[in-house]
């Protein structure tokens, strides 16, 4: 055990931290939930490609620095330290591009990774449907084999950045008698294939953050198709796998988290040591941040000497949503009556981002696969208990 | 930056688990509470024979040299087992700071350790309680301002019986001849290193004794008949366990970088310390929890065995300073002014 970093993974930060320094834009982005928001997020992933920052774990020629999971953590903490744009093509860079390095043909790591890489190309997931969200394996839009095309109907909802975005990557019943895990295909669609509407919801903060897609005799090409035709289920499992695991959530943006949180405190201590649950809550937040980020180090050291991620990766995905509901609730409980006003609110002061933060922190336990299924998945494969 | 064990302080674990696992059962756990010391000589020379007991000591007092680091997961294993006999407290807590001490103390008393010859019992005034005082032919006590090493004719001791009836705790009165051997700013060094020590031993455990808790419920939720079925195939019962699974999984880096960190001597290490404490006994104290819930009337019995480990994880979380101690020092290191705090602190 070592618990420090090389002088090549020193300079690596030091690199990475002059180059946001020097390019991070002054004025913060708009959301990427608006159409001006979303072209300037997507800018910006162009930005950072050309500084080669986009997919630092990526291969060398794809654009990427063949970053290890170290450099990748190190990556990580520069990035939301400096404050930089949240990743518009995250299910894309982050799901879609490994599941495709370890699935696609040759061909179509080259036809879709690059593009994914500059922005050209921003990704929507498309597996939950209405009948179909926890349950995925009762996914029932059909891609029906009709030479080399696939013909796609049926419905898929809750698509992150579905709205503006060019590609989906879905699930599909291929095998019409088939059920539940089997007969489904992972195909990649693009957006303004016709056939396709796309109506966008809104979501808790009012702005259309994701889109239920409409599909109607929508003919894709089979060269489309990740993995084989029936093999969609293992394909999907390892993207969720990515989801799950390390690559969705770093630290890094709880760490950040945690320390505007005890700064809040430490700004409104008179107030908030009104209620002492608060301090507690500020105490508990900071080492369940630093936690999450010792356990992944922790992690990524054992991947990185061969060591497999299992079932445990459940655990992950709770932890750090319910981080990130307490902390944000905390925020809320220290703020009082300023706690409801939206951001743009003259007298907020500064303070809505608290608000957005707390209700996009809601979602957390939900997407990626519910807590409740991520505690059965922990009881079932990692305890052992019976089914 | 390298965040594993070595090969050999696995297999090291692996070899230790297996003889607690084999010796330290249940039944032999309970035969020792029927004792009047509550100790077992028999086990106490075996854990000497395979190392344990002068593990920590240095080479040339007879030992194996190893640190803090190397012991930790062997401290786990302890907490797995609810080993009554004090060998975290000796391997963990004594003899680092013995040696730390240094001179006649160490040369004379270090190699009788190792050897399972000499009992040690180590007490701050912070726990306020000893264990083992009674047994132990030698007692290091720290107070803030001074720091003794007493024979057993140098203080006498009043028995106060715990909820873990493996525990021996004792209140200690020192002699009028008992002298410290340090004060001022070495005293409260060695003060400091017990605590940290002591709260690292009981946060080690914590994690091994939330994993057992884990292991026993799993089994008699997976055994254990109503309407029909086990009740681990219940959600309910299944979420109280995934909820431990996962306070215990994100306990353990903490543990393990504060063994590193006592053991490098590293800037910070009394924040990690209390850190890991803090986790690790909250994750065996929600072990406890769920567990007797999911045992039913059955966990509410001293003939169960989870109780056996219920108990150390209760009596644990208040030892070697209690959660006030450790979130106050967890609050001077947060809310002080300049605190190097978010992305890319935790190394730093
Ligand atoms: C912000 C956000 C973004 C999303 N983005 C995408 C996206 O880009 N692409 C995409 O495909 N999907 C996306 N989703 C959808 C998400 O994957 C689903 O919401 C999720 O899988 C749950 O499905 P559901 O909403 O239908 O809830 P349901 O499955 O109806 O569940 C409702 C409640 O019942 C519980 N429940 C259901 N089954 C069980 C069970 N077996 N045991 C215990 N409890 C159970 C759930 O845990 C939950 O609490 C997104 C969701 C959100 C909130």
């Amino acid at each position: 055990m070592k618990l420090n970093f090389t002088e090549q993974q020193n300079a690596f930060r030091e690199e990475i931290r002059t180059w946001l320094a020097e390019n991070v834009p002054a004025e913060p982005l708009k959301t990427f939930d608006t159409e001006e928001g979303f072209q300037q997020h997507r800018e910006w992933e162009a930005t950072l490609n050309k500084g080669r920052w986009g997919m630092v774990t990526w291969p060398e020629d794809l654009g990427g620095r063949a970053c290890d999971l170290i450099e990748w953590l190190i990556f990580e903490e520069e990035y939301y330290r400096a404050g930089a744009p949240l990743r518009v093509n995250q299910n894309g860079i982050f799901l879609l591009g490994p599941t495709l390095m370890e699935y696609g043909t040759q061909e179509q790591k080259e036809r879709f990774l690059p593009r994914m890489a500059t922005g050209e190309d921003v990704w929507a997931q498309g597996w939950s449907e209405p009948n179909a969200g926890s349950d995925m394996a009762a996914i029932r839009s059909t891609a029906k084999r009709e030479g080399d095309k696939y013909i796609i109907n049926g419905q898929k909802t809750w698509s992150t950045r579905a709205v503006w975005a060019d590609w989906l990557f879905g699930m599909f019943r291929t095998d019409p008698e088939s059920e539940r895990h089997r007969g489904l295909t992972f195909i990649l669609v693009p957006l303004d294939t016709p056939g396709i509407t796309v109506r966008p919801i809104p979501q808790l903060d009012g702005l259309p953050g994701f889109a239920e897609i409409f599909f109607d005799n929508v003919e894709v090409d089979v060269s489309n198709r990740l993995g084989d035709e029936g093999a969609g289920w293992s394909v999907a499992m390892a993207t969720a796998g990515f989801e799950r695991g390390l690559m969705l959530r770093s630290p890094a943006r709880f760490q950040e988290t945690a320390r505007r949180l005890v700064e809040l405190y430490r700004a409104n201590q008179a107030s908030a040591d009104r209620d002492p649950g608060v301090r507690d809550a500020v105490i508990r937040a900071w080492m369940d941040a630093e936690s999450y980020c010792l356990s992944t180090y922790q992690t990524a050291c054992r991947l990185s000497q061969g060591g497999k991620i299992g079932a445990e990766s459940s655990t992950n995905k709770i932890f750090w949503s319910e981080l990130d509901q307490n902390m944000h609730g905390t925020a809320m409980s220290l703020l009082g009556a300023r706690a409801e006003l939206l951001p743009h609110a003259p007298d907020a002061q500064g303070v809505g981002t608290w608000l957005d933060g707390w209700m996009f922190a809601q979602s957390g336990p939900i997407y990626a696969g519910t807590n409740e299924i991520q505690r059965n998945i922990i009881a079932e494969r990692m305890l052992g208990m019976p089914r | 930056m390298d965040f594993t064990f070595s090969e050999d302080q696995l297999l090291f674990r692996d070899s230790v688990r297996d003889f607690l696992v084999n010796e330290v059962t249940p039944e032999r756990v309970r035969a020792s509470w029927e004792k009047d010391d509550g100790r077992d000589a028999e086990l106490w020379q075996q854990l000497a024979e395979l190392g344990l007991c002068g593990m920590t000591v240095p080479e040339d007092f007879g030992g194996l040299g190893m640190n803090e680091l190397d012991f930790v997961l062997l401290a786990q294993e302890c907490g797995y087992v609810a080993l009554p006999e004090p060998l975290v407290n000796t391997a963990l807590v004594a003899v680092p700071v013995l040696s730390r001490l240094g001179g006649e103390a160490a040369s004379e008393y270090l190699p009788r350790i190792a050897s399972g010859e000499l009992r040690v019992a180590v007490g701050c005034s912070e726990n306020g309680l000893v264990e083992d005082a009674a047994q132990a032919g030698l007692l290091l006590w720290a107070e803030p301002e001074a720091f003794y090493v007493l024979t057993a004719e140098q203080f006498s001791t009043r028995y106060n019986p715990s909820v873990d009836p493996s525990r021996r705790l004792y209140a200690v009165e020192l002699g009028s001849d008992a002298k410290p051997v340090a004060t001022g700013d070495q005293a409260q060094a060695l003060y400091q290193a017990v605590l940290d020590r002591g709260a690292l031993g009981a946060a080690a455990q914590a994690l091994g004794l939330a994993q057992r808790m884990i292991d026993i419920s799993v089994q008699y939720s997976s055994e254990r008949q109503q309407f029909g079925k086990p009740i681990g195939s219940f959600q309910a019962v299944k979420h109280h366990m995934a909820n431990v699974a996962v306070r215990l999984e994100y306990a353990k880096a903490p543990v393990h970088r504060a063994a590193y960190a006592l053991a490098e001597d590293a800037a910070g290490a009394s924040e990690a310390v209390s850190h890991a404490k803090l986790v690790a006994c909250e994750a065996a104290n929600l072990a406890a929890k769920n567990s007797i819930q999911v045992h039913g009337a059955m966990g509410y019995t001293w003939e169960v065995d989870l109780h056996i480990f219920m108990k150390k994880a209760w009596a644990l979380a208040g030892s070697f300073g209690d959660t006030g101690f450790h979130k106050q020092r967890i609050a001077e290191h947060i809310f002080a002014d300049g605190a190097a705090l978010g992305a890319g602190t935790t190394f730093a």
